[in-house]
């Protein structure tokens, strides 16, 4: 056991810094346990880790046994048995969406975490996303796995071939979060080319990358899911945040692969964004376990919405500030919000909600690997539309069941959604509804009971719902819903994406960009817009189905 | 007799705690409604059924903790540990990283074969314990992954290392609009293995037990422990000492053999079901006024009329049937009947499970999931087969 003892004179260390060092973004952390800390300074904790802090009087209370800080708290001093640890998974943040999109993940993940976890033991829900580290040893072996928060670190791989966005991150407040071995970044950049991001980033960087990830691998105890986070229609998310794909699946196949996805809109100003997008997807289809795609257009609408609620004033009551999903209001007020804040914290929030159940516990928990288990009835159908709800609580905390009900309503409504769909109208093959916060059973039923007639869903998936009830709510709502549909609503999205690229392609626009590469052919550009018509061509067939009556299969007939 | 339980995945956890929750608040009722002796003779019997004994007096449940992911068990064991009246014992759990994530394959051939060996440990540690083990009550469900999958691999094992002790499974059928969108598929593996190598199957709706909870009970915002709670209740009148035929103060020594031999003449015919009576809230329990003979009549209504709660019988009388009625302590009162009554479940959601299921092995849908961990088509096809096979000696009946 190590104690570090400090000369006379000297104030008493705190763990996360004293006077003289800044305190940095779990600085929020500390602002709340900040009354704990003091105490068990004085009183010089052990926790299971074999560190000690504080003075040198040694404290009665358990020294090192493991969960000893709980024993002084009246729990059970242990429950006997091993117990074991949760499943943690790594984000994957490639180019400059995918990392401005990670970072404001990240933020929200220590509020979150800092907002549930009272006492600052480091614990199961927060190992999922967070290291526990001891920064003063130098190195990498800093990694305590129980006891109380020392230093946390995300457990991210950020990756870009220019330094700008980066940069920003480590200069900004959560450069403490992230390890500098934890970055893959270039000066170039890909220039909008999805070949330079594949093929020439891809191979030059191939072996750091690779090492990064088995490094983050390692720090796991069990890693059940990587969360590649990136964009369309650039360059280095596009292409090198693929190619990472394919690594993932011959390095850890037994990893689940979910990516996050944000697609180019309409009016985007990248040209070549149809060509980087329909080569990402064939790499997508290949190798992807789970895409939620997003495009930045919904974002956008729901942001104005927002605003417009906010500022009309016509509801006559105030909406909570901390509500916001779009906001970081309540953080420290050092940062500032950039523009594409508040659609970044949205698809955050998607992301924290989606794990809320395999991180806390509830009534019926859903882990990530049983998302892809129900939601996947065919392995090429692997695409998500995703709605997220409530977007702001009204200043009334005491929701009856009629608020409760309108929430359900929302999450099928076109103006939660991410992505600019109609599932309504289209046919659903699976639903899955993420529920946090004080609901119960029968209000999942009621509702879906409620909403069902007016779904479609594919005929031999009549009843296809999977349900998931975590009893811990985001930060300022009392609760909250994640629907997660398989629709065939995808398909206009993948067709328009085609008729771009058909538009150029067929003038050979911008094509030398990418011929110019090594490796490249014109071959690869056919073979991926085959792949994505066999996508549509799956849809369609499901479509067709739509009006076709339910089938009375005949049941197997035995000799009796 | 004792009986050692086995809880699996988070359905037979939460389940499980109640239960045991359930049985010692029963045998621990301050309500003095017999005499002392007679009491303590209860209390004795049942506490010797599903507790053993701890220095410092709190009694340890005959419990096997069993899921593939930590956050549940850990749970139970911290409730029971808190309520200070009973507990698990501390090295009664077992557990993983990571779930089943749904797929009854992974449940099936990873999960069972990977962990065999420290979960056998565990029961025949338990079973040790005992001295004089009548047998195996295992609760899971049918819709998830460790319980549907697992359950299966457990119990065949069980059949093949206590051939001679008595299984008997509680299994909850998921509800009809859905919880977990393979449920079907799960189920029907499931029900087809159970069938081999359990005893008994004692099966419990979750959409009844939802019914009992609104109608009867009276609950507005019906959470899973109020399911879980009710569950309970009925299985605790179920398990709970009966007289045995010497009299008042002795109670029956052997609760599955007994069960057993009344309700499975045929091992075709394994299915049981509940019938619990009166269920109401504590609330109505003190304006209520039952006299036995009011009850007993209720309850052969109900049977008849395959009815699941007091209330909306349907006065079709369906052919005669045949049981055993046992008699219970207190206000409780409860047939477990083997009756056509399961049969036509069996059949009705058979059906539904089954177009559902044949529709989506048609277009194999979700098959790519089973069939990475060794489940193939066949197994499909010979499950249904069975269950065919077991609806086809209902029906003849």
């Amino acid at each position: 056991m190590l104690t570090k003892q400090r000369g006379p004179g000297g104030p008493a260390p705190s763990r996360y810094g004293n006077e003289e060092t800044p305190v940095h973004v779990h600085g929020f952390l500390t602002e709340k346990l900040s009354l704990n800390l003091d105490k068990s300074v004085t009183t010089s904790a052990t926790c299971g880790s074999s560190v000690t802090y504080g003075t040198s009087a040694p404290s009665e209370s358990a020294v090192g046994e493991p969960g000893g800080c709980e024993g002084r708290r009246g729990l059970p001093r242990s429950l006997g048995w091993p117990p074991c640890s949760m499943t943690q998974s790594v984000v994957v943040q490639v180019g400059q969406c995918g990392n401005q999109i990670g970072c404001c993940f990240w933020d929200l993940a220590l509020r979150e975490h800092a907002a549930v976890n009272q006492k600052g033991i480091y614990d199961e829900a927060i190992s999922s996303f967070f290291r526990n580290v001891d920064t003063r040893v130098v190195g990498d072996g800093g990694s305590i796995s129980k006891g109380k928060i020392c230093s946390l670190k995300a457990r991210a791989v950020l990756i870009d071939m220019e330094e700008g966005v980066v940069n920003e991150i480590l200069q900004g407040p959560l450069r403490d979060v992230f390890d500098t071995k934890q970055l893959i970044t270039d000066i170039s950049g890909s220039g909008n080319n999805w070949a330079v991001g594949h093929r020439v980033f891809g191979n030059l960087y191939q072996e750091q990358i690779l090492e990064k990830l088995r490094k983050s691998a390692e720090h796991c105890d069990c890693l059940q899911c990587f969360f590649i986070i990136h964009s369309m229609g650039g360059g280095t998310g596009s292409g090198l945040g693929t190619f990472l794909l394919k690594v993932l699946e011959d390095e850890f196949p037994e990893v689940y692969r979910l990516v996050t996805s944000v697609y180019p809109s309409g009016e985007d100003d990248v040209i070549t964004s149809p060509y980087n997008s329909i080569l990402a997807m064939k790499e997508l289809n290949e190798h992807a376990d789970c895409v939620l795609p997003i495009d930045n257009q919904s974002l956008f609408d729901i942001i104005s919405k927002i605003d417009l609620m906010v500022n009309s004033g016509k509801l006559g009551t105030t909406i909570k500030p901390k509500s916001l999903v779009t906001s970081s209001a309540g953080a420290s007020k050092k940062r500032q919000e950039k523009p594409f804040d508040a659609m970044n914290n949205i698809v955050a929030n998607l992301l924290l909600n989606l794990t809320s159940s395999a991180r806390f516990e509830g009534s019926l928990n859903m882990d990530l690997n049983e998302i892809s288990m129900n939601l996947v009835p065919f392995p090429q159908l692997h695409y998500l539309v995703s709605s997220l709800t409530p977007l702001y609580t009204l200043a009334d905390v005491n929701i009856p069941p009629r608020r409760l009900d309108q929430m359900f309503s929302d999450a099928f409504s076109k103006h939660h959604q991410l992505i600019q769909a109609d599932p309504k109208h289209n046919l659903y093959l699976a639903c899955a509804l993420m529920v946090r916060g004080n609901v119960q059973i029968s209000d999942l039923r009621r509702n879906i009971e409620r909403l069902k007639p007016s779904l479609q869903f594919v005929s031999w998936n009549q009843e296809g719902w999977k349900t998931s009830l975590c009893s811990v709510p985001p930060v300022g709502h009392s609760y909250s819903l994640l629907a997660l549909a398989n629709n065939t609503c995808v398909k206009p999205t993948f067709v328009e994406l085609r008729e771009r690229f058909m538009r150029l392609y067929k003038k050979k626009a911008h094509l030398h960009h990418y011929l110019q590469i090594e490796g490249m052919e014109e071959s690869c550009f056919t073979e991926a817009v085959s792949s994505l018509s066999a996508l549509i061509q799956e849809y369609n067939q499901l479509d067709a189905t739509k009006s076709m009556p339910v089938e009375d299969l005949p049941r197997l007939s035995i000799a009796v | 007799m004792s009986i050692v339980t086995l809880q699996l995945g988070q359905c037979g956890n939460q389940i499980g705690f109640e239960v045991f929750d359930a049985l010692f608040s029963d045998s621990h009722c301050p309500q003095r409604l017999c005499s002392k002796r007679e009491n303590e003779a209860y209390q004795a019997s049942c506490k010797e059924r599903f507790f053993s004994e701890e220095e410092n007096g709190v009694p340890i449940a005959r419990a096997v903790l069993v899921d593939m992911e930590p956050k549940v068990i850990n749970q139970t064991l911290l409730k029971a540990a808190q309520s200070g009246r009973w507990k698990y014992g501390q090295h009664s759990g077992f557990c993983q990283k990571q779930g089943s994530g749904n797929n009854w394959a992974y449940g099936y051939s990873v999960h069972g074969p990977r962990h065999e060996e420290p979960i056998l440990n565990l029961i025949q540690k338990e079973a040790e314990k005992c001295d004089s083990l009548s047998g195996f009550f295992i609760i899971m469900s049918m819709a998830g992954g460790t319980g549907s999958g697992l359950g299966a691999f457990v119990t065949q094992n069980l059949q093949d290392q206590y051939s001679s002790s008595l299984k008997m499974n509680q299994i909850i059928w998921p509800y009809g609009t859905g919880e977990v969108i393979v449920q079907n598929y799960n189920s029907i593996l499931t029900l087809s293995h159970l069938y081999r190598s359990s005893d008994a199957l004692l099966v419990h709706e979750n959409d009844a037990v939802h019914k009992i909870c609104a109608k009867l009970m009276n609950i507005k915002h019906i959470s899973f422990s109020d399911i879980n709670q009710v569950l309970a209740h009925q299985l605790g009148s179920v398990f709970q000492p009966t007289y045995s035929a010497e009299g008042s103060f002795h109670y029956r020594r052997n609760p599955l053999g007994d069960l057993m031999e009344n309700l499975v003449p045929h091992p075709e015919f394994k299915m049981l079901g509940v019938r619990n009576i009166p269920q109401m809230s504590e609330n109505s329990l003190a304006y209520s006024t039952f006299t036995w003979a009011g009850l007993l009549k209720h309850l052969r209504q109900m049977l008849i009329s395959n009815a699941k709660m007091e209330e909306g019988i349907d006065w079709q009388v369906r052919p005669p049937l045949s049981g055993l009625p046992t008699l219970g302590k207190t206000s409780l009162n409860k047939e477990l009947h083997f009756n056509t009554s399961i049969a036509n479940l069996l059949i009705l959601r058979g059906k539904d499970v089954h177009s559902a299921d044949l529709g989506k092995q048609k277009l194999r849908a979700y098959i790519h999931q089973y069939t990475k961990f060794g489940i193939e088509e066949e197994d499909f096809l010979d499950s249904f087969t069975l269950l065919e096979q077991v609806v086809a000696s209902y029906r003849n009946l």
